[in-house]
């Protein structure tokens, strides 16, 4: 009785992966299904043309069960009421690659899975959106910025590829390395919380040998006092709250046309403790919010950007038994590979579903129809409906 | 090296045990794909240490593929032949750190996008061996009980929510004297049911006292020293530049020994499952919670108990376990809301991982808010998704959770 009974929990789940979010989502938000529209020539004409793009990834994966299902919904209220009314929802993101963050954030990169080692810090094997952006378009490297969590991020602006690599990457900047480096001696306890770096780990190592020449360059282009930077980071209640605030100087100091922010505080499921984990989901659905309103109240970036948020991959399933559910995504089961992708901004239609499946590639060829570049290398493909 | 070159010599470092066991099954080894042989050979090399349930799951894995023929052989393992390997994973010494070849094959399973294809060959393999030498019923009715809420005066979280729909929701339990009426339960077990590493109790603070004879104890208190080196070793590994891959494996290979503690007899296995829980967990050397819910998970999956008692108490908060990260010999401060919300999800996969032993159907599990009216029994003889408001004792939930053996 009971072993059926768990079978029955087993089916059910199953049941709910394969349409749950575009169920919840149109009865929460009422929002159509694209395959029912057709585009809006009137809308694209409409297009501005200095285009700006932010993508905001999630390095630490997020399952339905905690966000789009409805047992989960209590947890991305800015999300679901502010956001997703406002812009296109893909209700499948599938990831075939490597589920480390820096690898599978590397693949978002390239629109090729990358199969570099996760855990050190090694450039794409592939041409980085960053790259395509600048060579084509030939702009400078200050419009293109990439703000990451420490560990192996810091490679990710840019490739080894012939025809693209060292001079056309993106800059990479490192809150946590900076605050390290900012931080007086002996000072750091006051700062641990936000210095904590790989969470499948539980030791941090923010230091670099490089920190103190960062910190002088980034101090410089921010325009922000070390004096400033901690302040604000004492205010900080976690290192994604450090990175927006970096971000949010990057868009006063440069209005880059392209920002890729990596949050992580999610992450923190690996130690295993529910609360903390749902703690940094809600924390990050609201610094969603956050990010889209400085877009919406920025001259340089109202109307004309669009922002895509989405996870790099799920965790792993409940009943997955090798795994121990939500602490971790080794498993690779369906769960730990299927995601999803909001839309929102110029030019994108507004609360609108996608159920058509889509792959973590195809955001590359996706960036490159939107912003005017070729991802010749880029194993994926644009998305139809964007 | 590959199987086909292996020597009973191969085996000279494996305690005595494993050493028998490899050795004996010298000819089917050798006939076995490089891509499957050290993963089984992880197992036997640390087959002393092994709990007797996980002993016959080795065992069963021997003799159910002692008794194919060449060509069923062959056929069995087809789907790890054909993941073709690098040479360089040949140079391994894959006899001696078969944990060093299987993080190895991990890696390039992962980047050779071959790891699905790996996981259904294993699940496939296991569900041949479990079909054909099925796991023993278990001597009488297996029996999961948690307590979670410790230092929780009110709470405004929705309890046991994913529990609810599997049996019996109860809302006016009267908590008198709850906890030692359930140990009482425990010990009843242990003593109609005496088996060595059948009857378990773990706890997330200090235990209560005393606890029964034939009960085995794991107490997040009590393993404080353990702890503490187990966390300077990891600091050590750190100042050291020692990458994340390495780290995982030099902790994976902590035993007892490496501590001080007792490598003999029976006192061995416990000890060292004891290292593997802090060692090889994640989180478990800084949050109590997630230590107890790794151990019991750990303890159904390898140990397959008949009774199971698991309380849950505060943990340490975000910061603090930053600051214990740093060496800070500050008492930590303490979360009981948080950790009442994750007791809930532990509780929760505590009941899932039970439901995965054998005599699953005739299992029972009981978890209780401590101190307070809410609880939830799942049995054969409750209700799903039943609720009941009417007064009840800790003693009428435990005569519920009296199912006959089978």
């Amino acid at each position: 009785m009971i072993a059926s009974a768990f079978m029955d929990v087993s089916r059910e789940i199953s049941r709910a992966l394969s349409f749950n979010r575009r169920e919840f989502l149109r009865s929460a938000t009422g929002a159509c299904v694209a395959s029912a529209l057709t585009r809006s020539p009137l809308r694209a004409a409409q297009l501005p043309r200095q285009k700006k793009a932010v993508v905001v990834t999630f390095g630490g994966g997020a399952r339905d069960n905690e966000t789009f299902m409805t047992e989960g919904q209590e947890n991305i209220p800015h999300l679901l009421s502010e956001l997703l009314p406002q812009g296109t929802f893909f209700t499948q993101v599938v990831n075939r690659g490597i589920l480390g963050h820096y690898v599978a954030n590397a693949s978002l990169a390239t629109g090729v899975y990358e199969t570099i080692n996760n855990f050190l810090a090694a450039p794409p094997q592939n041409p980085t959106v960053f790259e395509y952006y600048r060579k084509d378009l030939n702009r400078p490297r200050t419009d293109v910025w990439i703000v990451a969590p420490s560990v192996g991020f810091e490679r990710i602006g840019e490739s080894l590829h012939p025809g693209y690599g060292p001079g056309l990457g993106g800059n990479v900047i490192l809150p946590k390395r900076l605050l390290a480096a900012a931080l007086p001696t002996g000072a750091r306890g006051n700062y641990d919380s936000l210095l904590r770096d790989n969470y499948e780990s539980p030791l941090y190592s923010s230091e670099s040998a490089t920190v103190e020449t960062d910190l002088a360059r980034i101090a410089g282009v921010l325009k922000l006092s070390v004096g400033d930077f901690l302040q604000n980071a004492r205010n900080a209640q976690s290192p994604d709250e450090l990175s927006v605030f970096v971000l949010h100087q990057l868009m006063k100091q440069f209005a880059p046309s392209l920002l890729w922010i990596t949050l992580h505080d999610i992450d923190i499921a690996h130690a295993g403790a529910f609360s903390l984990y749902i703690d940094g989901i809600r924390r990050t659905d609201r610094l969603c919010s956050k990010i889209w309103n400085l877009i919406q109240t920025d001259p340089e970036y109202a109307g004309k950007t669009i922002m895509y948020v989405l996870p790099d991959f799920g965790r792993d399933s409940d009943m997955e038994a090798s795994g121990n559910g939500f602490q971790h995504h080794r498993t690779g089961d369906v769960r730990s590979r299927t995601t999803w992708m909001l839309a929102i901004g110029a030019g994108v239609r507004q609360n609108v579903l996608v159920e058509h499946p889509i792959e973590s590639t195809d955001l590359v060829p996706t960036l490159g129809s939107y912003l005017g570049f070729s991802p010749r290398f880029a194993q994926g493909k644009p998305i139809e409906f964007l | 090296m590959l199987p086909s070159e292996l020597k009973p010599a191969s085996f000279s470092s494996y305690p005595p045990l494993g050493r028998e066991v490899a050795v004996r099954r010298i000819n089917l080894l050798r006939q076995l794909p490089l891509s499957f042989v050290p993963l089984l050979l992880r197992e036997v090399q640390i087959y002393d240490w092994n709990f007797p349930s996980e002993r016959q799951e080795i065992d069963a894995q021997f003799t159910y593929l002692d008794g194919l023929t060449a060509q069923q052989l062959q056929e069995v393992m087809r789907g790890f032949t054909t993941l073709q390997l690098p040479v360089e994973m040949e140079q391994i010494d894959w006899v001696n750190s078969p944990l060093e070849f299987s993080e190895r094959l991990s890696a390039q399973l992962w980047i050779t996008g071959k790891i699905a294809a790996f996981r259904t060959a294993a699940i496939e393999l296991l569900n041949r061996v479990h079909t054909s030498v099925p796991s023993r019923a278990p001597e009488s009715s297996r029996c999961a009980l948690v307590v979670l809420g410790q230092g929780v005066r009110e709470n405004n979280y929705k309890l046991f929510r994913k529990l609810r729909p599997e049996g019996t929701y109860f809302t006016n339990v009267n908590p008198k004297d709850g906890l030692s009426i359930l140990m009482e339960h425990v010990a009843d077990c242990a003593r109609k049911h005496p088996a060595r590493f059948a009857h378990w109790y773990v706890d997330g603070g200090i235990p209560f006292q005393p606890v029964p004879p034939g009960v085995e104890v794991v107490a997040y208190s009590e393993i404080e020293p353990l702890r503490s080196r187990i966390v300077a070793t990891m600091h050590g590994q750190l100042i050291q530049g020692q990458a994340t891959e390495a780290r995982r494996s030099g902790l994976a290979k902590l035993g007892p020994a490496d501590f001080g503690l007792d490598t003999s007899g029976t006192n061995a296995i416990l000890n060292r499952f004891k290292v593997s829980i802090l060692a090889e967990g994640s989180g478990t050397q800084f949050f109590s919670t997630t230590f107890v819910q790794w151990s019991v998970r750990e303890l159904l999956r390898r140990a397959q108990p008949l009774t199971v008692l698991a309380r849950f108490a505060p943990r340490m908060t975000d910061l603090a376990m930053n600051e214990a990260l740093s060496g800070s010999s500050e008492k930590p401060t303490l979360d009981a809301d948080g950790a009442l919300i994750d007791a809930d999800m532990a509780a929760y996969y505590t009941w899932i991982n039970l439901m995965r032993l054998s005599g699953a159907s005739s299992a029972s599990f009981l978890v209780w808010f401590e101190d307070h009216k809410e609880a939830v029994i799942v049995s054969p003889t409750t209700t799903r998704g039943g609720q009941s408001d009417q007064a009840v004792s800790i003693s009428n939930l435990v005569d519920m959770l009296r199912i006959p053996s089978p």
